[in-house]
């Protein structure tokens, strides 16, 4: 297609896309500014760590400086003594109380799940886990105290490599040794696949170890009545940890209440059930006061669990013309220590997602959890999804490499075309809707690829030390975490269902509960939006209600980008429960017979009249109750849940350039072009900052960010000056548009949109990287590409990044 | 124990401090500013950025003895008669905020800017930020918001 085609197809889209022109009087669609917006820019903020209580007392830990060995001996009596320290204790000193910290996502039958005490008590497995604490009256003196307690500890050997991991004689990291699970997956004759096909790619990737660094640092504040328990933390899912801290320590669930205040960003690394939460009500139980602690950034380095870490080796199998016949993935993922609360899912959320948006013949997936001594991984934005779309990404790059097709038509020539859906795909998932060739025309258009592409081959003549590099990366993603049945299949331990309600108040005000936690995401705005329509109130009479296990009271709570697909659909089943009800009231109020009621613009009206009654005015005959038909409650409100049929599967376009400099190594992000596909828009603003951000955090794993251990096993990334998140001036502008295929698994016809960046833009990226080389024989640039591989890779031989 | 006098938004404190008590904790832990937040502890994310004597500084890199007899700003004390500071506005309607921990920092900073340049390029305010750490808009939107609050504080000036 010439630029000037893809420029008509774009208007084409442009035209017949109504995402940016709501009809008036629709609140969804709308950019409205976020209301959480004043409190978070005038600093009146309930971060955990902000809140304080009545003879508070500060909590800090003492971490093992060693990555595997044996605690022979703990004396924690010098820090007792110490002026202002209250208390402080030793594994031991919690043994019979703790539990062990719960994965809720056994994948296997073969599956290890180790004891996880939340204090070790004989032994430590990474560096910085927990073996002692220090409860005093202020956080410097109970720092100072930690250099009083004495710890004995007897060497183990570090377990860091997950190939020798798994290799016989190996030092185990559990007795059971340092295999986690084993899992498989096929689907069609891969052996016919592969036999005889005219081209193999055969390429093996490193997903680089991520710290998330959400900016806000965990922070834990337990206070009890005596009988009943109240935890304020950092958390993005109160409600599922109210679940297993009842379950981990006996506590009855009646008795404990969650709260995440206000909560600076999670990324998947709040989504956890952490030692400190368990060991801050054990703390608070013990002394019957309220008891904080705050996390500093090198503490969470070591042990806010970390994302990514796999080794993929993956076989494509193609015909001349560049159609995929088979895909065979073999993946190693890095557990660290232990299981935490989602461990073993994450590498499986990929094993549907491999084939992408392709069709094929074959495809097969296996993957070793692997143990090692270091901090244990779990959700990290994007999930498993990340890693599989990279690797898929990056072999349809190197497939029209091999066989010199231009990598979009490569695509083209493979992906499910729009008239296909609802289209079944080789690993079983079935996607619902998309249109891949609208949302690639469109950023081709945007992005001017044949015009780079001119500049490209000019320089490749001119032989340019600044080499230009295009990247290509067409994603999905199985969004709106999930479908009860599907991971009830899948051996998750709970459902994927949401919560949502609505009370209506006397005066025609709205509460509307959720039960997803945001943190971050604007879902007081994006629901306001979504219950103003339905209910045909203003979006300024409508309050959002979330967070606290006391005041929304069910929830499955953020993440796997599943509020908006689940959570805002419940709130909008809670809103049609409330015109029901409100129906029947009106009828009543008006004299006639329910079927003889219109709602519109938030009143009942008597078709052909000009009798009506607003739904505001309804809350308040409802509370008055002075003339309810027999048999109908004083109250409007609603609650109900959702269910999702189906995953949702947005997609989209997303093309890099860069400049790389041949001499030095260095990459530039000349531009970036984004098209992705979510569904429905609640409110497009929100919608364009989550792409934006997606982008930036995958741009970081491309080019950036790496959590690195020493040979034993000492994370040496351990602060913001080590670990190197990219600042305004690492990053470019992002161009962003979007396509709209409807979702048919839920009402709104959202698909979500938390992840969709992330996944997309680290293939983009690495692919535009490795284009820029190809020319130098380069084909692989190992993340994250940082000056001294890409030179290493100029100088070595092209090979650097294949090494695992 | 030192005393230091140092006036915090407007309001005069006087307070005896232990000499390696650090401003951030003093503003949050002895004057309840908690508006302030700190994200790090090695001065990289400049969450806990306030003014000093006019100057953006890291409060986490500063000693509270060090702002004995110091006029800070923090983003509680930047609005005046109720109403946000151009710059908050900004931010506010260039949806340049989703979690808000990096935001008091980054509207401090950005304010700062514009003391060196009162009508930044987009490089220049990329490179301005530069110690300011954000994790979730990308900074896409933190650039519109740093120009447009320019604009609307260069008319402010200028009208006034």
């Amino acid at each position: 297609m010439t630029e000037m085609d893809a420029g008509l197809v774009a208007e084409q889209i442009v035209q017949s896309d109504q995402v940016n022109e709501p009809t008036s009087r629709s609140e969804v669609g709308r950019p409205r500014r976020r209301k959480e917006d004043t409190r978070l820019l005038t600093g009146r903020t309930q971060w955990t760590d902000n809140l304080s209580r009545p003879g508070m007392l500060h909590v800090m830990y003492l971490r093992s400086p060693m990555a595997h060995a044996r605690i022979t001996r703990v004396d924690v009596s010098g820090a007792r003594d110490l002026p202002g320290v209250v208390a402080a204790f030793s594994g031991e000193d919690f043994a019979a109380e703790q539990g062990s910290l719960p994965c809720a996502w056994p994948v296997s039958d073969d599956i290890v799940i180790p004891d996880h005490p939340p204090m070790a008590v004989s032994e430590v497995r990474y560096v910085g886990e927990a073996v002692a604490c220090v409860v005093a009256t202020d956080r410097y003196r109970a720092a100072d105290a930690l250099d009083a307690i004495e710890v004995d500890y007897e060497p183990l050997p570090a377990v860091l490599d997950m190939n020798e991991a798994l290799a016989e004689g190996s030092p185990k990291v559990h007795e059971a040794g340092n295999k986690a699970f084993s899992a498989k997956l096929t689907s069609g004759d891969l052996d016919a696949a592969f036999e005889g096909a005219p081209v193999v790619i055969d390429r093996t990737y490193v997903q680089q170890r991520l710290i998330p660094s959400a900016m806000e640092p965990r922070a834990v504040l337990a206070d009890t009545d005596g009988e009943s328990f109240t935890l304020w933390t950092s958390t993005q899912i109160p409600h599922v940890l109210r679940v297993m801290l009842a379950m981990v320590t006996g506590v009855p669930e009646h008795r404990i209440r969650v709260i995440a205040p206000d909560v600076g960003g999670g990324f998947g690394s709040k989504l956890q059930v952490t030692a400190e939460e368990v060991l801050g009500l054990l703390l608070t139980r013990k002394l019957g006061k309220p008891v904080k602690w705050t996390e500093s950034r090198s503490e969470g380095n070591l042990t806010v669990h970390h994302g990514r870490d796999q080794i993929q080796h993956v076989r494509l199998a193609a015909d001349a013309d560049g159609r995929i016949r088979g895909l065979q993935v073999s993946l190693l993922a890095d557990m660290g220590a232990y299981l935490m609360l989602v461990s073993p899912g994450i590498p499986m959320l990929g094993a549907s997602m491999f084939n992408a948006i392709y069709k094929m013949d074959a495809y097969e997936f296996a993957c070793t959890g692997v143990f090692t001594t270091k901090m244990p991984t779990d959700a990290y934005r994007g999930a498993g999804r990340p890693e599989a779309t990279f690797a898929i990404e990056r072999m349809m790059d190197e497939l029209a490499a091999e066989l010199d097709l231009d990598p979009v038509e490569v695509r083209r020539r493979n992906w499910i075309r729009h008239e296909e859906f609802p289209y079944t795909t080789i690993s079983g998932l079935t996607y619902d809707s998309g249109n891949y060739e609208a949302a690639t025309d469109r950023a081709l258009a945007l992005f001017g690829y044949d015009k780079l592409r001119a500049e490209q081959s000019d320089r490749r003549d001119r032989g340019d030390p600044v080499q230009l590099g295009i990247g290509v990366s067409t994603y999905t993603e199985m969004c709106g975490l999930a479908p009860s049945r599907m991971l009830g299949e899948a051996n998750y331990g709970a459902g994927g269902w949401e919560h949502g309600a609505v009370r209506m108040l006397p005066t025609g005000k709205v509460e509307v509960i959720t039960g997803t936690s945001p943190h971050g995401q604007g879902h007081v705005t994006s629901w306001s939006q979504i219950a103003a329509d339905a209910l045909g109130v203003p979006f300024e009479d409508v309050t959002v209600l979330h967070g606290d296990t006391a005041i929304a009271h069910k929830g499955m709570d953020t993440y796997g980008s599943r509020s908006l697909v689940i959570g805002g659909v419940a709130v909008l089943k809670a809103c049609d429960k409330v015109k029901e009800k409100a129906r029947t009231l009106a009828a009543h109020v008006l004299e006639c017979s329910p079927d003889d009621l219109e709602f519109e613009s938030g009143a009942f009206e008597v078709r052909g009249t000009e009798s009506r009654k607003t739904i505001q005015e309804l809350a308040l005959a409802a509370f008055t109750a002075h003339d309810l038909p027999d048999g109908v409650e004083a109250r409007l409100d609603s609650e109900a849940t959702f269910d999702p049929e189906n995953y949702s599967f947005p997609h989209g376009t997303h093309l890099c350039a860069v400049e790389v400099d041949t001499e030095t190594g260095m990459v530039k992000i000349r531009s970036y072009v984004a098209v992705d596909d979510v569904g429905k828009v609640v409110n497009p603003l929100i919608v364009e900052g989550q792409v934006h951000g997606g982008i930036a955090q995958g741009i970081a794993q491309a080019l950036f960010e790496e959590a690195v251990y020493d040979a034993d096993g000492n994370l040496l990334t351990t602060t913001m000056a080590d670990y190197l998140l990219p600042s305004a001036a690492d990053l470019p502008g992002f161009t962003l548009d979007r396509t709209e295929t409807p979702a048919t698994s839920n009402p709104l016809g959202v698909k979500g949109v938390g992840e969709a960046g992330t996944i997309a833009s680290t293939p983009a990226v690495v692919n535009a990287v490795v284009d820029a080389l190809r020319p130098r024989g380069v084909h692989d640039v190992r993340m994250p590409c940082t000056p001294e591989r890409i030179w290493r890779a100029l100088n070595d031989g092209a090979q650097e990044g294949a090494r695992p | 124990m030192p005393r230091i006098t140092v006036t915090v938004d407007g309001i005069t404190y006087e307070e005896d401090v232990e000499p390696r008590l650090l401003l951030v904790h003093l503003l949050r832990e002895r004057l309840g500013k908690t508006g302030t937040p700190v994200g790090c502890d090695t001065s990289n994310c400049g969450a806990c950025t306030v003014m000093l004597d006019g100057q953006s500084v890291k409060s986490c890199s500063v000693l509270a003895v060090q702002a004995d007899g110091a006029d800070v700003v923090t983003i509680e004390g930047l609005g005046a008669d109720g109403s946000m500071h151009p710059m908050q506005r900004a931010f506010h309607e260039e949806h340049a905020l989703q979690c808000g921990y990096c935001t008091p920092g980054m509207v401090m900073a950005a304010i700062d800017l514009l003391r060196d340049d009162p009508d930044p390029s987009e490089e220049t305010i990329r490179e301005g930020l530069e110690g300011n750490l954000c994790r979730c808009t990308g900074y896409c939107n933190i650039v519109r918001a740093v120009r447009r609050g320019a604009q609307e504080m260069g008319q402010a000036v200028s009208s006034s």
